[in-house]
């Protein structure tokens, strides 16, 4: 059944450039279906007037950019400008080297 | 003269008295070859992020240095000896304020868990 429904679905109509994982698309495909959606894009939480310093010893700052698991995340996720994302990539190893943030989180 | 932040860790099982000594014994080495103390933080006995040589916690000190690159050389040479430091970091800095740094603003957390669950 559920591939029925999915199977009705017009496809056709979508616009070229789409990205399947647009989160916010639940409302799309209205009528016309032809809009093209521009996500607004998040200014960087790290530059400007009173944004905090990017520095190894900020843990607290530094845990807010890296995974569950402890990877470092990408700024694409989380819209760090392309400066201060190697900056924090910088900052990120560092900490990891005195053991203020891990390496890796097992399980 | 240049600025530096040597920040250094020191194995658990030493009591606080003697992480204060031998931070004295490496204040020293740098007083002694004309270098400045601009900062000198303790941060306490930290939980470590990973076990190093099986052990859960450390006790982090920081120095904020004015000082030669001769001194500094001699002061990571004798931080390399000691084997009651299980992880140092010297980095250049641009400038040095006495303000103390955010690992003393922020009181609450011993380790990155505690202080982004905080967040």
């Amino acid at each position: 059944m559920a591939f029925q429904q999915r199977s009705e679905r017009p496809t056709g109509d979508r616009p070229q450039g789409d990205r399947p994982q647009g989160g916010d698309r639940a409302g799309a495909g209205g009528p016309g279906g032809r809009k093209v959606f521009f996500r607004r894009r998040k200014s960087c939480p790290l530059t400007g007037p009173n944004a905090p310093e990017v520095d190894y010893k900020d843990v607290k700052l530094l845990g807010r950019f890296i995974s569950e698991r402890g990877k470092i995340l990408p700024s694409r996720i989380t819209a760090v400008s392309a400066k201060k994302q190697r900056k924090l990539s910088q900052a990120i190893k560092r900490a990891r080297n005195l053991a203020l943030l891990p390496y890796v989180v097992q399980n | 003269m240049a600025f530096y932040e040597c920040t250094f860790v020191v194995r658990a099982d030493m009591s606080k008295g003697d992480v204060q000594k031998l931070t004295d014994t490496l204040a020293k080495i740098v007083t002694d070859h004309k270098g400045t103390i601009v900062k000198n933080e303790y941060w306490g006995l930290r939980t470590l992020a990973y076990k190093i040589n099986k052990m859960g916690k450390g006790h982090y000190t920081m120095f904020g240095l004015d000082c030669s690159a001769e001194t500094l050389k001699e002061l990571e040479r004798q931080i390399g000896i000691n084997e009651d430091i299980i992880r140092h970091l010297t980095v250049r800095v641009d400038k040095l304020d006495a303000t103390p740094s955010v690992m003393l603003q922020q009181k609450s957390g011993d380790s990155y868990e505690t202080t982004a669950a905080s967040a």
